[in-house]
């Protein structure tokens, strides 16, 4: 009658569980963009908007030897790819919100997947639209000038991945901490998330600004984040990629700490 | 299957401290269907949430499935099935898709999560609905699937909270219907809260009355109405008939109290009579052999919510309230 019979889960080694269950959460939560695929052009229109709208603006303005001798594009693409990043996977939360009321991320809560996993999924969630919208607009700028480096990119763009998850962790702990509060949420994510943006050099380049702005900056992780990208996609690796890996890292192992800590807290 | 001891929960609320769940000891044995009920707020969920890792307990200790629910919670995770409150479907999601995930995390196949999907999508009524987003459901629909989830994996402890809450009659029929098929296949064994006592009376073997965090009763729903509450007995008589039946019916309660109505030359006596069903006949005759013949007699047998009030003094429905 039953296609299957009454069994326990198998529960495999720390690290393989934890990889075996991101893919599910993944998996259900691209089913979202997958089934609407409307959501994913717009996506996709909106960082070739900025890209032809502020470029210029930023040419003009500020002049190029701020860029490193680089092609205002060159300096400028990699930026608008960790901004994409940084809006995309600081969002993990706000789609958690909507589950924490209804009960489902309760069902979840009560299945086997590992903690962690629960929040890669849905950071990575956020952040593969990354890769597509990444290359797309790499190619859309080679006519304009830019030099694409696809291996570079590629690898810039998993950097970015690993800064995303615990971005997106700790997008998912403030998300449950500020249950049947919504509005925190947003407060904190917005109020968080420009300084650290204007203190990293993605839009414009943070040598213009008065010193306090730039000892700031080193105290940004996204400083070096945006650094090892504009190394990488002007075609080098060297230090900047070497520390921007760690950053990413860095934030990766806090934001996993410091999420699986909300999620425990929120049962206690 | 399941064994606490003294297992406590306290919720701090605005430096308050609310004790939810005090000291409770259950012992579950495999393949048992066991009701909780007791009216909202008695603590019915949140020792079902301690059971099934949701909560962490304050103190106590709580084995589920052979493991320990505060050493290893992901391994109890994994020999569990819960339904919740809530809606268990992400509302953007469609049906088919949280069925099929639902499986997946708990390891199903592909091949096994569809066939099971089906079974449970046509069994619930839901085949229509598969490709539905849950958010276009109505609230029984919803619940429906929510039982769905809950099923995709056979679990061979399964945990309920209030499930058929919201759900039509027929419907709830074939929840319970679906429940008792996993029981008689896998020996599944059933641990559910409910407020309904209909439901806790029909469909368990054993009910855990629950008030106040503490359990009050624990018995086969026929004994605890048996020894808690006796059939209900209503007998009319004529004026002139009322104090030879008085003097009849106050033996039959022994102790116990007997009211008295009198309206339009009729008097109307109510008591509890434990047994009822038996000695009412001979009583009659008794009347009768008194002079005293009764015009009317109702007998009706006891509800868990008469256990209820002979419990706690306090009507299940209204017992929220301290």
């Amino acid at each position: 009658m039953s296609v299957q019979d009454v069994r326990d889960v198998v529960k495999r080694p720390g690290l393989v569980q934890v990889l075996h269950d991101t893919k599910y959460v993944f998996w259900r939560e691209m089913l979202l963009p997958l089934r609407d695929p409307f959501s994913l052009i717009f996506s996709l229109l909106q960082p070739l908007v900025f890209l032809g709208l502020f470029g210029p603006l930023l040419g003009s303005t500020v002049g190029a030897p701020a860029f490193g001798g680089q092609s205002t594009l060159q300096w400028f693409l990699p930026g608008v790819v960790v901004m994409i990043a940084l809006f995309g996977t600081s969002m993990t939360g706000s789609n958690l919100q909507y589950e924490l009321m209804t009960g489902s991320y309760e069902r979840i809560l009560a299945s086997p997947l590992s903690r962690s996993s629960l929040m890669i999924g849905r950071a990575l969630k956020e952040w593969a639209p990354l890769v597509v919208q990444g290359l797309l607009i790499s190619l859309v700028c080679i006519p304009f000038g830019f030099v694409f480096y696809p291996l570079h990119v590629l690898f810039g763009l998993v950097i970015l991945g690993i800064f995303g998850i615990g971005l997106g962790a700790l997008s998912y702990a403030l998300a449950l901490v500020s249950q049947n509060k919504e509005w925190i949420f947003w407060g904190v994510q917005q109020t968080l998330l420009f300084p650290l943006m204007i203190l990293s050099g993605i839009m414009l380049p943070i040598e213009a600004g008065p010193d306090w702005m730039k000892t700031a900056s080193w105290f940004n992780p996204l400083t070096y984040l945006v650094n090892a990208e504009r190394e990488l996609f002007a075609g080098n690796i060297g230090g900047h990629t070497l520390l921007g890996l760690l950053a990413a890292s860095v934030t990766a192992a806090v934001g996993l700490v410091v999420g699986v800590r909300a999620i425990n807290r929120n049962i206690s | 299957m399941i064994h606490t001891r003294k297992l406590t929960k306290n919720f701090t609320v605005k430096k308050e401290t609310i004790e939810a769940v005090k000291g409770v000891d259950i012992d579950v044995a495999p393949g048992e269907l066991v009701a909780f009920l007791g009216p909202n707020g008695a603590g019915k969920s949140t020792t079902l949430r301690m059971l099934t890792t949701l909560l962490r307990p304050t103190s106590g200790t709580a084995t589920v499935a052979g493991v320990d629910v505060s050493a290893d919670p992901a391994g109890v995770r994994a020999r569990i099935g819960y339904i919740g409150q809530g809606n268990g479907g992400g509302h953007s999601f469609r049906v088919i898709d949280e069925m099929m995930m639902q499986g997946r995390f708990y390891g199903m196949n592909t091949t096994d999560a569809a066939a099971r999907a089906q079974e449970l999508l046509q069994s619930l009524d839901l085949t229509d609905l598969a490709k539905r987003t849950v958010i276009k459901l109505s609230g029984g629909q919803r619940r429906r699937m929510d039982v769905a989830l809950g099923l995709m994996h056979s679990p061979r402890l399964l945990f309920l909270d209030e499930p058929s809450t919201g759900m039509d009659p027929q419907n709830r029929a074939n929840l319970w219907e679906h429940i008792m098929r996993m029981r008689a296949e896998h020996g599944t064994t059933i641990v559910l809260t409910t407020h309904y006592m209909d439901e806790a009376d029909s469909m368990s073997e054993r009910v855990i009355v629950i008030d106040h965090g503490r359990i009050i009763a624990d018995d086969t729903a026929a004994r605890l109405k048996a020894n808690l509450a006796g059939d209900l007995l209503a007998v009319e008589v004529a004026t002139e008939s009322a104090p030879s039946v008085r003097g009849l019916l106050g033996r039959a309660a022994a102790g116990g109290e007997v009211q008295e109505n009198t309206h339009d030359g009729v008097v109307s006596f109510r008591l509890r009579l434990p047994e009822g069903a038996r000695l009412a006949p001979a009583l009659l005759k008794e009347m009768n052999d008194a002079g005293a013949p009764a015009q009317s007699l109702e007998l009706k047998p006891p509800t868990l919510d008469d256990v209820f009030l002979e419990l706690t003094g306090r009507n299940l429905r209204e017992g929220a309230d301290r």
